[in-house]
């Protein structure tokens, strides 16, 4: 009996067994095709990116034969969850394909934004700057790695949008990216933004925000615009479908005190993040065709009191000097026009204007005052930044008095000074400290012509204590 | 009324006012008779951030209940109890 079991128990195994090696056969005939496609593609896809241009590319999702929709099985694998929305879909995701993006801007705005657009199926992506990924971006600007620090933020952020869909570069074959390292500027920006459907400023200058806009005006595309600074942010698309350019909300650039910079005021770094993800959606949007833009309105986003305000904002401006219907705002004349000028700004973080309040007999360099310490001599160190700053790093022995409370405060100065006196027994002398300079500069002013005529500036200041005296007093 | 945009740095940090703005004319307060008053009454330092010859500065949107002052008058604009104007300065920062 039992070998009666085992006979027909092996001939059900031997049935099993033959019935599994025609599926093993199965699916390696399923497997040679597809490998066979594998090795194909890529090659095709390096003739298709040296033979395209960037305004599109529709015509190379077909040809595969697969692909009536213009969609080839891994695109509709990779972008299923977006098929299947139904206010998206596969025209939205072909609309996606077809179009081309330039990004202005690699920092904290550009981050999410390339992120979001090099993930989306975007068909060509630009991006724009000539900065040096620093240190003390990475809070922020989390495309690039701590491993690209020094190098340029084009190269760092391609890197990162290209581990998004190159590790198996033949899956999207379709999408092109085009790095451009440079500042865009009056001169080259006609150039580089006329090879894209539509441009997003993550730009963090007043300049170069008047310049995008008219650059979009005159060549005529969309404009996704967001800011961030501090807690807050804010975010709109100009001239889209009627709707107004920068300029028609802001025809007079503002004084330039109030400009303020991350480096000076700070950002939280999550703040341009949240606004750059609205600006690749918003971006996104404009380029597939769905939804309803926020042009015509503004998101003012204050990130300390979780609240978003959205607004309606004013349309065209009939008096717009770029895009009023009167307006004649040439190439010409985008190309001849002083944006840094217009704006008393500039467009890099780097170049500051330094500050000349005083005579030279009113400050004395880093090297000296480290001398002054060295030899004890009496005196009274006056540290004028905010006094948030001076929790974060300040010399040794300083008394912080910020500059706007300089007034109140004039008898603790002249306290400190009779004390320092009394203690060594020589008459003290007083200097006068800051960030970089400019801020100390006009404490000396104003000691000077109230009672202190000995005060002196250190000329620029803790920037400078590092760079002539301790590379490792820190910086920030 | 709120400010935004660096502009509640003028009022001492704070963001959101509720204002009783007393205006001579029984039947009408217009937005250019909030500005004087605001000028007066809230700004602590640096007026010049806020106000320039007799509107407000470059670079500040003027919002009336969630809408940009100038669909609904501008200077002219009625306020009415219970309105919310925002003041926002422009940033520019990324
Ligand atoms: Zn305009």
């Amino acid at each position: 009996m039992d070998a009666m079991i085992m006979s027909n128990g092996s001939s059900d195994i031997l049935h099993e067994i033959e019935k599994l090696k025609l599926e093993k056969e199965e699916i390696e005939r399923r497997l040679s095709l597809l490998e066979a496609k594998l090795n194909r593609n890529p090659g095709e896809a390096v003739e298709m990116e040296v033979n395209r241009s960037c305004s599109s590319c529709l015509s190379m999702l077909d040809g595969h034969g697969e692909a009536v929709n213009g969609l080839n099985a891994d695109m509709i694998y990779r972008y299923s969850r977006h098929l299947l929305l139904p206010d998206f879909g596969v025209e939205g995701q072909t609309n996606l394909a077809k179009s081309s993006i330039l990004v202005v801007g690699a920092g904290g705005l550009g981050s999410p934004i390339l992120l979001y657009l090099a993930s989306c199926g975007v068909g060509c992506l630009g991006i724009v700057d000539d900065d040096i990924v620093e240190l003390n971006n990475l809070h922020r600007q989390i495309i690039h790695p701590e491993a690209f620090v020094g190098h340029p933020k084009v190269k760092s952020a391609a890197a990162s949008c290209r581990v998004r869909f190159s590790f198996r570069s033949w899956i999207n074959s379709s999408i092109k990216l085009v790095v451009h390292n440079e500042a865009l500027k009056g001169s080259n920006a006609l150039d580089i933004v006329s090879k894209y459907d539509i441009v997003v400023d993550a730009t963090d200058n007043l300049p170069s925000r008047y310049m995008i806009s008219d650059c979009c005006v005159v060549l005529d595309k969309p404009l996704i615009s967001g800011a961030a600074l501090g807690m807050e942010g804010q975010l709109t698309v100009y001239h889209y479908k009627g709707g107004p350019c920068y300029r028609c909300l802001f025809p007079i650039p503002p004084p330039t005190a109030a400009c303020q910079r991350c480096s000076d005021s700070g950002v939280l770094g999550v703040v341009p993040g949240v606004v750059g993800c609205l600006q690749a959606l918003e971006a996104i949007k404009v380029a597939s065709g769905i939804g309803e833009t926020l042009s015509g309105r503004m998101l003012l986003f204050d990130a300390l009191s979780s609240r978003i305000r959205i607004v309606n904002i004013r349309g065209r401006s009939l008096q717009c000097v770029t895009c009023g219907p009167n307006a004649i705002f040439t190439r010409q004349m985008f190309q001849a026009f002083d944006y840094e000028g217009f704006t008393q700004s500039s467009m890099s973080d780097k170049a500051r204007p330094e500050l000349h309040l005083l005579p030279e007999s009113s400050r004395i360099s880093c090297k000296e005052y480290k001398a002054v310490v060295d030899n004890r001599e009496a005196h009274v160190l006056l540290d004028v930044r905010p006094s948030h700053h001076y929790r974060i790093t300040a010399l040794p022995d300083s008394i912080n008095i910020p500059l706007p409370a300089l007034e109140i405060n004039v008898s603790l100065i002249d306290s400190s000074l009779k004390e320092a006196t009394k203690v060594s027994g020589k008459e003290a002398s007083l200097y006068v400290v800051c960030r970089r300079g400019n801020d100390s500069q006009r404490a000396v002013e104003y000691l000077s012509k109230n009672g202190f005529p000995m005060a002196k500036d250190i000329a620029g200041g803790l920037d400078s204590w590092v760079k002539d005296v301790d590379p490792s007093f820190p910086i920030y | 009324m709120v400010g935004g945009g660096g502009l509640d740095l003028l009022c001492n940090g704070v963001k959101i006012h509720h204002v009783d703005v007393p205006h001579k004319d029984q039947n009408r307060l217009e937005m250019r008779d909030l500005l004087a008053w605001v000028q007066s009454n809230l700004i602590k330092e640096r007026p010049e951030m806020f106000i320039k010859e007799d509107s407000v500065r470059p670079g500040v949107l003027v919002l009336v209940n969630d809408c940009d002052w100038e669909l609904c008058g501008g200077l002219g604009a009625e306020l009415e109890e219970k309105d919310v104007v925002v003041f926002i300065s422009t940033l520019h920062g990324g």
